[in-house]
């Protein structure tokens, strides 16, 4: 066994930890401030809503679907000069931050958008009875309902990136999944590849535990 | 006062103008209850949405006190909602506020008063609807009953001087709503609030209200007081409904008539003529023999009444109806 996890540093392994963390953490709080209000624009602005525009939920809809669906892998690659004018590098831990928001913050407006749109009618209509404002709505009304569904939604997001976070070891990004590319993989380090994999595991657990947790700290239903 | 005048409102379908309503002309006095009845679909939601513009018509006027509601700005319009009060089938509660918070609510939108104002008015609302030991409760935590009664206190908060029901009973088992209908006849009569009640159950109508309007097919059929729709109905679908709350199967009843031998009448006694022993004073006096097919006997809102369906053999029929009618009893011959 101790032959076995020879190539392991575990100093190495722990700094490598923290750096995941600080990426999906970074990322997750940019990608929830840029998610939230383009998916409640994408409520908003869709059929039959409090600001029906076809042509904004349009455009929106298909800026969305465009960075959901090019590969991350890509997405990391094609940001590099984006990258590098943000934060004045495209490597390590500073530099897989802007990819990573670019990723998650479509998803989680998605996610948000379905939130809301679970939200019973009836609560909208008698908001607007009381003669409440659109803003009045989304935020006396319309959030607080859907909060649980909007953490569910942080929580799809969180393990996205974490996933999405272990890919930026490609570009050189830093991280757990950095340590399993150019150890695990291109060394040959078997060990090393099996202890990042695990603690990515143990990480994915962990934050769907905590996101159920608070789904149903707030769930009044 | 609210009127409608000259009201439509219609649809496109599949490139297709529909029409879902029409509303010549209705007028609902200030601080009377009045109910709206009709199948699913008649089209009463849309005429109740129409008076705070939760649906907007495509022609003609809706003038609730004296204002053109169809011409308000869009600020202007939610001023006037925060005067009328709505409440709803399944309440529309806000699942995440608790009870004081969802009636504090529309106190919150209306940004006019202070915190500790909106606690007092909070307290004084829930204790007026019978709820204040629950203030702190969330709405998942309550029945039917309570719920529709926060949202009676929440559609209360702001003093409107109009009340929205939009089939707010049917949810409900009978004992709940016999109790919510009478809450709502009390906020009538203690605050003179001009309620207008949509519901598909004449028995609420009649426990409630003081005038009535019958809709079918997106049209008012029958208006006028409640006792004049429900003991004379005309219409048809008036008709119908009437039956249906009698729990009479129409058709049974129709065959009864058809084998009843003599004269069939129908009797309606009204108020003080129904405690009086009219009917066998009557009919001794001239002979009259007769057997009852249908009765009923109850209130309208607080007028007792008596409804009896007779058919009448023997002496002299036509002198015993004549005295029946000059005691004050309503005679109609069915037959």
């Amino acid at each position: 066994m101790t032959q076995w996890l020879v190539n392991v540093d575990w100093l190495e392994i722990g700094r490598a930890c923290w750096d995941t963390l600080v990426m999906v953490g970074v990322s997750l709080f940019f990608a929830v401030l840029l998610g939230l209000p383009l998916g409640i624009a994408l409520f908003l602005t869709g059929k039959r809503q409090l600001l029906e525009q076809p042509i904004v939920y349009a455009v929106l809809s298909f800026v969305v679907n465009l960075l959901r669906s090019v590969p991350f892998v890509i997405l990391l690659i094609v940001m590099i000069p984006v990258t590098v004018v943000l934060v004045g590098t495209s490597l390590g831990v500073p530099g897989a931050i802007p990819p990573l928001v670019v990723g998650g913050a479509p998803l989680f407006a998605r996610l948000v958008e379905t939130a809301l749109r679970e939200v019973d009618r009836g609560i909208v209509e008698a908001t607007q009875a009381m003669g409440a404002t659109v803003p009045q709505i989304v935020f006396g009304a319309l959030l607080p309902e859907a909060l649980p569904g909007i953490l569910a939604g942080v929580t799809v997001t969180s393990i996205t990136l974490v996933s999405y976070a272990a890919m930026s070891g490609v570009i050189g990004g830093g991280g757990l999944g950095d340590l399993a590319i150019r150890f695990g993989y291109q060394r040959f380090q078997t060990d090393v590849m099996v202890i990042t994999v695990a603690l990515l595991v143990v990480l994915v657990q962990l934050l769907q535990m905590l996101g159920d947790r608070l789904v149903l700290r707030f769930s009044r239903r | 006062m609210i009127e409608f005048d000259g009201v439509r409102k219609t649809y496109r379908v599949r490139g297709q103008e529909t029409l879902a309503l029409e509303v010549e002309r209705l007028t609902i006095e200030r601080g009377e209850v009045f109910g709206i009845v009709g199948h699913s679909g008649a089209g009463k939601s849309t005429l109740l949405r129409l008076i705070n513009l939760l649906e907007r018509p495509s022609q003609g006027r809706v003038v609730v006190e004296g204002e053109d509601v169809t011409r308000l700005a869009p600020a202007q319009l939610r001023a006037f909602r925060r005067r009328i009060g709505m409440i709803f089938q399944h309440f529309n509660l806000l699942s995440s506020k608790t009870v004081a918070e969802n009636v504090a609510f529309p106190l919150r939108i209306a940004g006019t008063e202070s915190k500790a104002a909106i606690a007092a008015r909070v307290e004084e609302l829930l204790a007026l609807v019978g709820l204040s030991e629950h203030a702190g409760k969330y709405p998942a935590q309550l029945s039917g009953g309570q719920k529709q009664r926060v949202g009676i206190a929440r559609a209360l908060a702001c003093r409107p001087s109009i009340l929205l029901s939009d089939e707010a009973t049917s949810a409900l088992d009978p004992q709940t709503t016999r109790s919510v209908l009478q809450l709502l006849s009390d906020i009538n009569r203690r605050l003179g609030l001009t309620i207008v009640l949509v519901t598909h159950e004449m028995d609420a109508v009649r426990r409630v209200c003081d005038r009535v309007a019958v809709m079918d097919g997106g049209r008012v059929v029958e208006t006028g007081p409640v006792s004049e729709v429900f003991l004379h109905p005309r219409h048809p679908t008036t008709r119908e409904f009437v039956l249906e709350s009698e729990h009479v199967d129409t058709s049974e009843f129709l065959e009864n008539l058809r084998k009843a031998a003599g004269r069939v009448v129908r009797l309606t006694f009204k108020g003080e003529a129904t405690y009086r022993p009219l009917l066998g004073e009557v009919v001794r006096r001239f002979g009259v023999d007769f057997s009852i097919l249908a009765g009923r006997i109850d209130h309208i809102k607080n007028v007792p009444y008596g409804q009896l369906t007779l058919s009448l053999v023997g002496g002299d029929v036509e002198e015993a109806l004549q005295a029946l009618a000059g005691a004050g009893v309503d005679v109609e011959v069915l037959r």
